[in-house]
């Protein structure tokens, strides 16, 4: 019922994705595809139309389900607003949290929670931190419920703390470092207004604005080449892979830093998820 | 006529935004690059077998990172110097291969990602960021057009040799660009830089035919 339409558009999204291998005839296409993502755009608040809400309905029984050596749920655990209290917590995110002594992304504190409140072994949650055919991930459905209760919020990391402000230098002086077979960094791809790589649009990510807001408020998101929800931590995943670099590890303090540097230049921006995208 | 002028306003214009200093959303917050790196690091904790030296930095990519690649003049000439120095071009001083293979060079996109096979296809992903054969219209932006590359130089054999030495170290042209250095940094084989160039270069390779 909810994924009545998907085959649809699934369809001509996948055309759209060899773009990257280039063909004229293709340019067409890929005009009509984007009028058709922004139609579905609108569409993206709509449980019985986006499959990503599957997710949130997941990530809402895994929040509290007890387990893990103590036998307890994630109720308790603090995403920054204090104990159990999720509304509005992932538009301040990353931030820092005194008991860990660190900056966090909302990543890293479900998977400290899961640690330090639950007893539970994290091992087999990270191997599945991205879903894939036969593959759940736990991760992406916590974050899809979490972020989900923060839509219509606006972003506002707090930035006062020290730490938050070391991490967050951190993350735009990784923006732009340059390496590997490419000498690409973050940078080239994303410190421009209305580039584009083939036809697929940047964002300008270095400077506070619509674009960037835009783009931190849409995720996470469901990505129909895909078929999966995905998280920012994906997303960079992606980038990092387009870079020739090797596999950044997951839930990183440096994946953390982009994420601060992007969503602090996302300040006010409204969020808006999960969204659907290519 | 009216399209030449157009060309050239375009042509003028692209130069201009290449000139202009990019803008900062605000002046860099200050971090030492030694923490900086050990962000890095923790980043990649035990990258595969063979894959650190992607990490890794040389003087050049550091050079650019911390100046957001705007060098001072004193940087900028030595970053010129060194990458220039480092340019080897074929043992036999021909620089154009074949301009069908150099369209594969330009069109493909993949090689060298974690999810690629080693032995897969390898391309230069010129579409990725130039305008180049007028029919295709995938084409990326971040880069200048090549559209009649060749044409527009008279096929002159030193301009062609100068474009063999751009796509192997486009710094040694112009420190910090944003173009890949893909000689310098092993990606693309000699015969595929003879190939992509023969593409910008050969008459009859679309880039310089409607
Ligand atoms: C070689 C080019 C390239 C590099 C380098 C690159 N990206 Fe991207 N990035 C892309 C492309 C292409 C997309 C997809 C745009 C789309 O789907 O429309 C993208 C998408 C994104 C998005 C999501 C945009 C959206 O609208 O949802 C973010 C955030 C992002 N990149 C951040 C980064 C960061 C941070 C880095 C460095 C770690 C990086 N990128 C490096 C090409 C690049
Ligand atoms: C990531 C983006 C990117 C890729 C990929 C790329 N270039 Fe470039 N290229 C640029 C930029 C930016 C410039 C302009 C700045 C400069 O001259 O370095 C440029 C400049 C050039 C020039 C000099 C143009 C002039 O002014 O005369 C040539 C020739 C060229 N590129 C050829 C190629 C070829 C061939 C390939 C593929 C094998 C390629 N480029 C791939 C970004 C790119």
């Amino acid at each position: 019922m909810r994924t009545f339409w998907l085959p649809v558009l699934g369809l001509s999204l996948i055309a759209l994705g060899w773009i990257g291998c280039g063909s004229a005839a293709f340019a067409q296409t890929a005009d009509a595809t984007e009028k058709e993502i922004e139609r579905y755009r609108a569409m993206i608040s709509d449980p019985m139309a986006n499959p990503a809400f599957l997710n949130v309905d997941r990530g809402e029984a895994l929040w509290s389900l007890a387990r893990g050596t103590k036998n307890v749920s994630l109720q308790t655990c603090d995403l920054g607003e204090g104990a159990g209290k999720i509304d509005g917590a992932y538009a301040k995110l990353p931030r820092y949290f005194k008991d860990a002594d660190r900056v966090m992304d909302l990543e890293q504190r479900l998977l400290w929670c899961m640690e330090a409140v639950q007893g539970f072994d994290t091992k087999d949650i990270i191997k599945r931190r991205f879903s894939g055919p036969g593959v759940v991930s736990d991760m992406e459905d916590l974050v899809a419920y979490i972020a989900q209760k923060s839509s219509g919020a606006k972003f506002a990391v707090t930035h006062s703390h020290p730490k938050e402000q070391e991490v967050y230098a951190v993350g735009e002086a990784m923006f732009y470092r340059r390496s590997a077979v490419m000498d690409f960094s973050c940078a080239t791809c994303h410190s421009e207004d209305g580039k584009r790589i083939r036809l697929q649009g940047l964002p300008n990510l270095t400077k506070p604005g619509k674009a960037v807001q835009e783009t931190m408020g849409s995720w996470p998101t469901y990505r129909v080449s895909q078929s999966q929800m995905r998280t920012m931590q994906h997303r960079l995943w992606d980038c990092y892979r387009q870079m020739r670099m090797p596999i950044p590890d997951y839930a990183s303090d440096g994946i953390t830093a982009l994420t601060l540097y992007l969503t602090k230049n996302a300040e006010g921006g409204e969020i808006l998820v999960p969204s659907i995208k290519r | 006529m009216m399209t030449k002028l157009l060309q050239l306003l375009t042509a003028l214009l692209s130069f201009a935004t290449l000139l202009a200093p990019p803008t900062l959303a605000q002046s860099p917050a200050k971090v030492s690059p030694d923490l900086v790196e050990a962000y890095v690091k923790g980043t990649w904790k035990t990258p595969a077998e063979g894959w650190q030296a992607r990490i890794d930095q040389d003087d050049t990519q550091r050079a650019c990172s911390l100046s957001r690649n705007q060098p001072a003049k004193a940087e900028f000439d030595k970053i010129l110097a060194r990458e220039k120095a480092a340019v080897v071009f074929p043992a036999d001083g021909v620089v154009l291969g074949k301009w069908q293979d150099g369209e594969k060079v330009a069109q493909i996109g993949t090689g060298g990602q974690f999810t690629d096979s080693p032995t897969g296809p390898r391309g230069g992903n010129c579409y990725a960021c130039h305008q180049m054969a007028l029919t295709e219209l995938s084409y990326g932006t971040l880069g200048p057009s090549l559209q009649e590359y060749g044409k527009i130089r008279k096929y002159s054999g030193d301009d062609a040799k100068a474009a063999y030495a751009k796509i192997y170290n486009a710094q040694s042209v112009l420190p910090c660009s944003n173009m890949p250095r893909f000689g310098h940094n092993k990606f693309l084989s000699e015969q595929q830089m003879k190939d992509v160039t023969a593409y910008l270069f050969d008459p009859e390779s679309p880039v310089n035919k409607k």
